[in-house]
Parts: C-alpha cells; structure tokens; sequence
C-alpha cells in the first residue's frame, strides 16, 4: 500500500468510524426513549453489531468476533427468553427526579470526557501500553509460542492466570442460574398437582 | 404437528451443521486466524439454542441432556486446570507449557490447543445451560404438540 492510499484509507476508516458511533448514539438514544422492550431488545441486538463492525475497522478482529456472537447473538436470544417470563413493555413511571439525574448524568459525562483528554492520543506509538509488555508478543511470541496470532497466544499462554478465571466466572454464572432457576418447572409441576408449597 | 414455523425449521435443519462446523473451524483455527475457544464455544451453543428455540425446550433437551451439559461445563474447567497441574507435575509453573514437550514451542502450541478446549467445552455448555434454565421456565407455555417427554430436571 502506497503513502497516498494509506491516506486515503485513514480518512475513509474516520468517515466510517463516525458514522457508525452516530449509529450506536442512535440506538442507545432509542433504547432509553422506547417502552417495548421486545424493541428494546433487539436495538441492543444492533447496537453490538454496530460495536462489532466498529471494532472490524479499529483491527480487534477478535473482539469483533466475540462482540458479534456474544452480545448480538447470545445475550439477545437471553434477553427474549427473560421477556418470556416478564412482560414486554416497560412500566411508565412518573414524576421522580429527572431533572436531578439529568444534572448527575450531564456531570458524569463531563468528569468522564475530562478525563479522556490525559489518555494518550489512540494509536500512539508511544502511548504507556505500547512500551511496557507489547513490544515483546509483538516480537517474540511467534518463536516463543508458535502461534502466528498474537491475541490467542496471549490470551492462553502469557494472559494464561486472566483466561483461567475467565471461565471459572462463566462456569460459575452458569452454575449460579442452575441453582437459582434450574429447578423451577419442576417445583411448578409439583404446586400444580395440588402441593401447596409455598 | 409440523405446520407452524415450517420454513425456518427446514431452514435450520440445514443450518445447524454448517454452524457446528464454523465453531469446530474457529476452535481449530483459533491459532491461525481470529477465534478462539470462547467465540467457538458461543458458536456450538448457539447451534443449540437454535435448535431448542425451534423444535421447543423439551427436544432440545433430548439432543443435549442437562447431565451433558453439566458435565462439559465442570470438565472444561478441569481440563484447563489440569493442563496447568500437568504442566507443575512435569516440573514447571502452573500453566508453564514449556514443560509439555521436549520442544518447548511444541510444548506451547499443545498448551493453548488444550486450555483452548477446555474454555470452548465451559463456553458451550454454559450458554446451553443458561438458555435452557431460562427457556425451561416456560416451556409449558409453548404448544405442546412437539414437547417431547422432559427428562429429569434442568
């Protein structure tokens, strides 16, 4: 790829970039405006594919992939499956403090993009992250490890101690809903045939 | 009765393979490419739910028993806890693959293949189950012409 076209390219992936977090603004505006919430669920649903592409263009093809099939996919089949057993509009409330939550939001906000202005500029060579353990997967891990992709042989090999609790908490969230709601129908079964248990 | 929702059935009858087959590529290929054991574990439960949310709970629970799942959830946990006790046995760290083999690159490839599986296997099992505590809720609820004879509990 030439200078020029490596110009070219940049400004396309900003033009990209900004409309695709206009999108995820969108969305998210929807999300807290809509009652549905089979509409509300599915925005979700979109703001994640949103994210995923959003993450395609920043080169995390991996996070992309996770973005994809975790947040789009599995937590909105989740999502319906609890609308199942609720109800799918959204009780209205009135009155409250809004304007108080407003303030509280708009403040958050504000501390929040503050503090952006201290994080190194995205893509800077010399940003804290990119002098510290990078250089080394980047260099070494394919002799140390074999493995040509640099995320995979640092997520199960070098980040080895992080992945192994990663799926503890997953075996422990899957554990967790087994021993809240894993037994419920059959409790039900039971109530419905004349038990009265409480 | 097999009129309602006719199309996408056949659909995903198709489907299903094809899907199962891009998780065991993303498992396998996780080295290579993106991916990995977690987005190919999602993909094989997904291929399930899919299933399920078609044919109803109690088929799905005929193709994947609550005993399967339980049992993959707690061994894919093991496996990748094993190959770290492997790895203190053979005389290194926890999750040191060095130790797996004469070669220590060797050592760090069957490493990540093998804590690879054993995230996928947790993965699968724990979006299967999770969907099936949540559907399994309601399943009475939904037409009862192709409820299949429930098993045991979730």
């Amino acid at each position: 790829m030439t200078f020029d076209n490596l110009v070219t390219a940049t400004h396309m992936s900003e033009l990209i970039n900004t409309a695709m977090l206009l999108f995820m603004a969108v969305t998210a505006l929807a999300v807290a405006k809509l009652r549905n919430l089979f509409a509300v669920v599915m925005l979700t649903g979109i703001y994640s594919l949103v994210a995923a592409a959003l993450y395609v263009v920043l080169d995390a093809v991996d996070v992309a992939f996770t973005e994809a099939a975790v947040g789009a996919g599995v937590a909105t089949v989740l999502m319906l499956g609890t609308l199942a057993l609720t109800k799918d509009t959204e009780k209205v409330t009135t009155g409250g403090n809004a304007l108080k939550a407003l303030v509280l939001v708009t403040i958050t906000g504000a501390v929040l993009i503050w503090a952006t202005f201290d994080m190194p500029l995205y893509g800077d060579p010399t940003a804290p992250i990119n002098e510290h353990v990078a250089p080394r997967y980047i260099n070494d891990s394919g002799k140390e490890t074999g493995v040509p992709n640099i995320v995979t042989s640092v997520l199960a090999s070098y980040r080895g101690y992080d992945t192994m609790g990663e799926t503890f908490v997953i075996f422990t969230a899957a554990a967790g809903v087994i021993t809240i709601i894993g037994r419920a129908p059959k409790k039900r079964r039971r109530k419905d045939k004349g038990g009265s248990e409480a | 009765m097999i009129h309602r929702k006719s199309i996408l059935r056949v659909v995903s009858k198709f489907l299903i393979p094809f899907i199962m087959l891009f998780a065991f590529y993303v498992q396998w290929h996780g080295d290579f490419g993106p991916g990995g054991g977690f987005q190919a574990g999602v993909i094989l439960g997904a291929a399930f739910i899919l299933y399920a949310i078609l044919f109803g709970v109690g088929f799905g629970r005929k193709v994947i028993p609550p005993w399967v799942t339980r049992l993959m959830l707690s061994l894919g946990v093991l496996i990748y806890s094993g190959t770290g006790v492997l790895c203190l046995l053979l005389g290194g760290n926890f999750l040191d693959y060095n130790m797996l083999s004469h070669d220590p690159v060797h050592g760090q490839e069957l490493g990540i293949t093998l804590v690879e599986i054993g995230v996928g296997t947790t993965v699968t099992a724990a979006m299967v189950t999770i969907f099936f505590a949540f559907a399994g809720q309601s399943e009475r609820d939904d037409e009862g012409d192709l409820e299949a004879p429930a098993d045991k509990e979730a």
